[in-house]
């Protein structure tokens, strides 16, 4: 239990306080490097709450993929992020502002956290049918079955995304040379080649 | 467990089936069949209303009470479909004459159609958002359409942007919802909901920015801040597009959460429904009159009729939502017409979109004036066009639930909104003229400008027969 506790201060500590330097440290690399630490550190408490399935699929998709491509991003385009903050220091205020109502709301809200009782059914309903089962095996039973649904919205969602991808970007530039290997095998000599004979002495 | 059936779903899998074929088509013959796929597309759109009609009208909840099928959400889909139908008929030639006609315009079309054909049958926070997000990422693509052009690219991005800020809200606000209620399903929410004695305050919260998220899709005053600048930097056909249909499902989605699972605590939005429509009546006549750019003016004129829209979801009754339907089926044909004469507007092979550009319409091109100012008059809500009926039967409703200060506004600003309908009006008859615009219309084009014209014109025959429909089909938000 002890062990339980301190894993989890350590994990959020360490959580908070890179999310802190994601936003505060000048290099913005070391920006990405703390996002990722960020991503890890939220993998654990994952884990500690039991949910390890979601924990990893953090760490690949989040720290895999987005991470990654972020810190290609922050490396390979030339973004000024010392001219990009320069602007953005006369909102702060008005951010402020904004922020503080919403986190006060919010303050409201979860202060009277709690389930009206006719809810508790509905708490009980998913959980039942997966006793004993660990996560990765509970989402699988569901995930074709009773979410077919939307798991395959989401996959017509990421077509529309490619689709949306290529439409935007990929430009057909004319002049290109591209290799053909048909053609290349097609090729005879006889097709290319010119042989004359050059009489002695005619050269200019 | 709820039985396996995917027959209330034939029309959405057979477009997404169509689509993808189309794409296919499309890649491997590259932009010269970008013709054939809009017309294979339009057939689809038909044969999918076919195929609507087809399957049995009775209530289906399927695929894990995920979408429902009904009266409701039948009449919303062919509605859509029609939508579809016209904005596609609409953009061949445009995308033609602007260079930009590339053969994922109408196969982005048909996927953002099958994502508002799910929304307005999503019975689930779940399928809701998914659906949602499918319609809106297609769109996000056509704002962006012409890449050329940075106007249109900033509208993409405008859009996208605001659309995601959006979207976190909505998921924000169902994540509330969820963590209040323990459910995302609808029947089980209105179920849980109906005999709660005092609802706690994050589900309202969570209803709150469940509201919020979705009146930037439908451009409500205070979420309308994106709808001028990508109306006007879209190319013109995605505009229409946008005017014409989007704005359907995301009525219809709002109507069945707000009706359906929400209903039990209609105390705790019916007051934010009011505000959205009220302001967006306000907005949409009094901000519209300074404009010069025709795109941003039915910009405004859209907002503005979302607000009369909103009218009839906030008298939570029967008769309102008859009155909703009835007033977005009216408003989508006389868009489109508005819509075919503005793609219209050309001149030496290039696009204008001021008003000025319509001046002394009546002499060069007479029956497209008298067509556009029939179309005026319907949209500023004068007798016996459509659009008068329309704005009657909200403003009836809204009297009827006693709402007598929201009824007072919607006339006073329509008498506003009047004055810049009835200026383009002026503008084309009185002003002297402008030079003509290039050629005659296209097929296509004229042959929605004529039916929209003779369904304003005709509907005062037979009123009744409309205004039942639309009535039955909205009542079976309520049967439950």
């Amino acid at each position: 239990m002890i062990i339980e506790a301190l894993a989890f201060y350590a994990l959020a500590g360490i959580l908070t306080l890179s999310a802190l330097l994601v936003i505060t440290v000048r290099n913005p690399v070391h920006s990405v490097l703390f996002l990722i630490l960020g991503f890890f550190n939220a993998a654990g408490l994952f884990v500690l709450l039991g949910a390890e399935f979601i924990a990893m699929i953090l760490v690949i998709v989040y720290v895999g993929a987005v991470a990654v491509l972020f810190l290609f991003v922050v490396m390979m385009l030339d973004v000024s992020f010392a001219d990009l903050r320069k602007g953005a220091m006369q909102y702060v205020p008005i951010g402020l502002v904004i922020g503080a109502i919403l986190l006060s709301e919010l303050i409201l809200v979860y202060s009277v956290w709690g389930f009206a009782p006719e809810t508790l059914d509905n708490r009980a309903a998913p959980v039942e049918k997966f006793e004993g089962l660990t996560n990765t095996e509970a989402l699988g039973n569901v995930l074709y079955t009773d979410y077919i649904f939307p798991f395959q919205l989401a996959g017509l969602i990421l077509f529309v995304a490619m689709i949306g991808a290529i439409v935007l970007t990929h430009r057909s530039r004319p002049g290109v040379r591209k290799q053909s290997v048909a053609d290349q095998q097609a090729r005879k000599a006889s097709d290319v080649l010119e042989i004359r004979k050059v009489q002695t002495g005619s050269g200019a | 467990m709820m039985a396996f059936d995917l027959v209330p779903l034939f029309p959405e899998l057979f477009l997404a089936v169509t689509g993808m074929a189309h794409l296919i088509i499309g890649v491997w013959r590259g932009n010269h069949s970008t013709h054939f796929i809009f017309w294979a597309s339009a057939a689809t759109y038909v044969a999918a209303a076919l195929i609507l009609m087809g399957v049995s009208w009775g209530d289906a909840i399927v695929l894990n009470g995920m979408f429902k099928f009904d009266n409701f959400a039948g009449f919303m889909k062919l509605i859509i479909l029609l939508g579809l139908l016209a904005s596609a008929a609409l953009s061949v030639k445009y995308l033609d004459d602007e260079g930009v006609s590339r053969f994922e315009y109408p196969v982005l079309m048909t996927f953002a159609g099958i994502g508002m054909m799910l929304m307005v049958s999503a019975n689930n926070l779940l399928a809701l958002y998914m659906a949602l997000e499918l319609q809106s990422l297609s769109l996000y693509v056509l704002a962006a359409f012409r890449r050329g052009s940075l106007q249109s690219a900033e509208a993409g991005v405008k859009y996208f942007s605001l659309g995601a800020l959006s979207s976190g809200m909505i998921l924000f606000g169902i994540s509330l919802i969820y963590g209040y209620t323990g459910t995302l399903d609808y029947g089980t929410l209105s179920a849980t909901l109906l005999p709660m004695q005092s609802i706690p305050v994050g589900i309202t919260f969570g209803l709150v920015f469940l509201l919020a998220g979705l009146a930037f899709k439908i451009s409500a005053v205070p979420f309308h801040m994106w709808t001028p600048d990508v109306y006007q930097g879209a190319p013109t056909s995605v505009t229409a597009f946008f005017a014409i249909v989007p704005k359907i499902a995301a009525m219809g989605l709002i109507m069945r959460l707000l009706f359906e699972p929400f209903a039990p605590v209609s105390g705790q939005w019916d007051q934010i429904v009011w505000f959205l429509s009220a302001a967006s009546m306000m907005v949409g006549a009094f901000a519209a009159i300074v404009q010069e750019n025709i795109k941003r003016l039915l910009a405004y004129s859209s907002i503005g009729n979302m607000g009369y829209a909103l009218i009839g979801i906030a008298a939570v009754s029967s008769t309102g939502a008859g009155a909703v339907v009835l007033y977005l089926l009216i408003y989508l044909i006389m868009t489109s017409g508005v819509f075919a004469v503005v793609l219209s507007m050309r001149r030496n092979g290039k696009a204008v979109e001021n008003i000025s550009d319509l001046a002394g319409l009546s002499q060069t091109q007479p029956m497209l004036a008298y067509t556009m100012a029939i179309l005026m008059f319907s949209m500023s809500g004068i007798p016996p066009m459509a659009g008068f009926f329309g704005k009657l039967v909200i403003f009836q409703a809204a009297v009827d639930a006693q709402m007598y200060v929201l009824a007072v506004l919607g006339v006073v600003t329509s008498v506003v909104a009047a004055y810049y309908y009835l200026r383009i009006i002026k503008v084309m008859f009185f002003d002297t003229p402008a030079p003509a615009f290039d050629g005659a219309l296209p097929f296509a084009r004229r042959a929605v400008l004529t039916l929209s014209v003779v369904f304003v014109l005709g509907f005062v025959l037979r009123p009744s027969l409309a205004i039942v429909i639309a009535k039955n089909a909205a009542g079976a938000l309520f049967a439950g």
